[in-house]
């Protein structure tokens, strides 16, 4: 079963393993989803861990991806697919 | 040689702002790039052998795909294509050491522009201590690019950084990408390969930062700790604020005095008191309010909190149909809407942006101040409620949630309505967190305390002037029976407005005030003034404000003012923003609508609720 990013749980560890935007209900929202993604610092093979959950219902989330902290929403995590990467 | 034109350029959080303190000092410049109002910061940098450089600051960018007003303006004026601004000769691209990757990226796709660029390397003060280590004579080799490693505490990079300035624009080579495929992917991956190359040791995370974000981005603590500061922030505000505005106002007090003693009675000696000092000197009053809290904003912006303040009230923020980032200009306009609505320019999406302008001006703004603190210490008695909080900061604390609130809810309607659409991405960077330079937040508090003086000096002094003539104007029949000013033209206006007004339980006194009181709130405060001092005799006159309102007004007519104050959207310049920032007369004329609607409505509901209280 493949695993994204919005179904880790906090202090998870994982690999960025590619980009799924079709995911995302919603089509206009998802065109330009990938691109800023790849802009923010989210890249294959790159290892990722969840650091922080907001305070109402665990979203938005906080992500340490490479020597930075992202901060995304679960409903933008999930068009993120995770692989063990080793 | 003619001044050298050099932009900074970098992604979000690299620390090009602070670099651009750092090289420009106090020799910057505000304003605005024409027909947007983004923000253009341009300074002069001036070489170690006396030449001057003219260097602006571009809005930080991830890529050159712009989707925000922000990134469009870096855009076109990197490329060569903004109608006003030229094309500057060089390019300093700030890359933050502890980020490598991702500000590399920007560097290749800039360098497809065929511009001279300077890489400046920005070393976090803590960089090396978190174990970070570039080999920058690889890095500039990799990129074929000169690099200069940039530590904002310490002189030597500016220097060199200053060094390489020193030079006529021809004197640069342009920069030529290698690269066949420009793709976001293909960048990235070359990039990647530089990093690895570069990075000798990549270094752990700011363990401070992790530290203070388990506490700051804790579920329970979090939310606690950003109402508490918001809280000790505003009676701060209230309380800090006393001392220097008792000195502002008797300094205002010995100069009317200073006046009356050299220049005789009549017109120019009445103009120069009532008209002049005492109409600038009843706002000048609230510069201490204004700076403390301007103080505050800036020490959060400039820490890394605001980024985390967003965070924690994202999922507040989606449930009204907006972003987390939306936080931000509207936290923004608690100090003032103007600022606020500009700051929306980061919000990429139309729709978004506009129901946040909308809502903005009900963020209560620095100059709603004098209203709440003149009522609040004339009505509210000075007393300790549970405890240890004042009741005068708790009615203060309220109103300002009134304004949250009904934001909250107005954005709500609109996103279900006018507003509908798309929903848009989060996205955003957690930046490290980091102390503030005190010179930085000094330069940008002047920057603020400039333009409200300045805005003291202008639209309130003509208010201020123009009020003054409308109330001596025309003079009082003999024996007449009420006071001068009932007979000028100020009464006549207030007259007629208070059948309007009758509901709320305004007189005729406060109809009168509210007329120049459009042009900037704080100048209601003013016209109070002179409304009440000019009528009655000297001894009148001389008693403050505050006492004198206390036996003219019911309670219920200062809570219902008070609520008028929270919505009523008297205030020109924020409008005039609005018609810029929307670029449509139908948007400003919206929001003129629906917030007189507002408080008319709710100061009438006060009105009528706690007269019916109170008997």
């Amino acid at each position: 079963m493949t695993k994204y990013l919005s179904d880790l749980k906090i202090g998870e560890t994982s690999t960025v393993l590619g980009f799924d935007t079709s995911r995302v209900d919603d089509q206009e929202f998802a065109t330009d989803l990938e691109d800023r993604l790849l802009e923010i610092g989210f890249e294959e093979g790159l290892d990722v861990e969840i650091l922080h959950q907001g305070p109402i219902g665990g979203d938005p989330i906080a992500v340490k991806i490479g020597t930075m902290t992202v901060a995304l929403r679960k409903m933008e995590a999930a068009a993120i697919i995770l692989g063990d990467g080793q | 040689m003619t001044a050298l034109r050099a932009a900074l350029i970098g992604a979000p959080n690299s620390g090009k702002s602070s670099l651009f303190n750092t090289l420009t000092g106090s020799h910057q410049k505000v304003a605005n790039y024409p027909g947007v109002t983004v923000e253009r910061r341009s300074g002069i940098v001036t070489t170690e052998a006396g030449h001057d450089v003219m260097l602006i600051d571009l809005p930080g960018i991830y890529s050159l795909n712009d989707r925000s007003l922000d990134e469009k303006v870096s855009r076109e004026i990197i490329t060569g294509s903004h109608e006003s601004e030229a094309q500057p000769e060089v390019l300093i691209c700030v890359v933050n050491a502890s980020n490598i990757r991702v500000h590399l990226r920007l560097v290749l796709e800039l360098k497809t522009l065929g511009l001279p660029i300077i890489v400046a390397l920005n070393m976090h003060d803590l960089a090396t201590r978190d174990g970070i280590e570039i080999d920058t004579a690889r890095l500039s080799q990799e990129l074929d690019l000169p690099v200069i490693t940039t530590i904002a505490v310490r002189k030597s990079g500016i220097s060199r950084l200053k060094e390489f300035l020193d030079r006529d624009a021809s004197a640069y080579s342009k920069s030529t990408s290698h690269l066949s495929d420009t793709s976001t992917r293909a960048l990235q991956k070359e990039a990647g390969r530089i990093t690895k190359l570069v990075q000798i040791a990549e270094g752990g995370q700011h363990k401070m930062t992790r530290m203070l974000d388990k506490i700051v981005l804790h579920p329970v603590l979090g939310p606690i700790l950003f109402f508490a500061m918001l809280f000790f922030m505003f009676q701060a505000v209230f309380s800090w604020a006393e001392g220097p505005m008792d000195m502002v106002e008797s300094a205002f007090a010995a100069l009317g005095e200073l006046v009356a003693t050299y220049i005789p009675e009549g017109i120019f000696r009445s103009f120069i008191q009532d008209g002049l000092i005492a109409g600038v000197g009843s706002v000048l009053v609230f510069l201490p309010q204004i700076i403390i809290l301007f103080f505050f904003i800036l020490i959060l912006e400039a820490s890394g909190y605001m980024a985390r303040a967003a965070f924690l009230m994202d999922k507040l923020m989606a449930k009204v149909g907006l972003n987390g980032r939306a936080f931000i200009p509207l936290l923004s306009s608690f100090a003032c809407a103007i600022p606020g609505i500009m700051a929306t320019r980061t919000i990429a999406n139309h729709r978004d942006r506009i129901t946040t302008i909308m809502i903005a001006p009900l963020m209560t703004c620095s100059a709603r101040l004098p209203v709440y603190t003149l009522l609040i210490s004339a009505f509210i008695p000075n007393i300790t409620v549970m405890g240890f909080f004042g009741l005068q900061g708790v009615v203060f604390f309220s109103l300002y949630m009134a304004g949250i609130v009904s934001a909250i809810i107005v954005a709500a309607v609109m996103k279900a309505t006018i507003t509908k659409g798309t929903l848009q991405p989060f996205l955003m960077e957690l930046p490290k967190y980091q102390l503030p330079r005190m010179s930085h937040i000094l330069l940008g508090l002047w920057q603020r305390v400039r333009a409200f003086l300045r805005r003291a000096g202008t639209i309130i002094l003509y208010a201020a002037i123009a009020l003054w003539a409308l109330t001596l104007y025309p003079n009082a029949p003999k024996d007449a029976p009420e006071a001068d000013i009932y007979y000028s033209f100020a009464g006549m206006i207030g007259r007629a407005l208070q059948h309007i007004f009758a509901p709320l339980g305004f007189n005729w006194e406060i109809s009168i005030a509210l007329v120049p009181g459009m042009a900037a709130r704080e100048v209601a405060i003013s016209a109070l003034g002179t409304v009440y001092s000019l009528q009655g005799n000297e001894d009148q006159v001389a008693t403050s404000l505050a006492t004198v309102l206390q036996s003219a007004w019911p309670l219920s007519t200062a809570l219902a003012f008070l609520a008028w104050f929270v919505y009523a959207p008297q205030c020109l310049a924020t409008l005039a923003t609005t018609r810029r920032e929307t670029n449509s007369w139908g948007w400003t004329a919206f929001m003129t609508g629906y917030l007189f609607g507002l408080a008319y409505l709710i100061a009438f509901i006060v009105n009528v609720t706690s007269k019916a209280l109170m008997a």
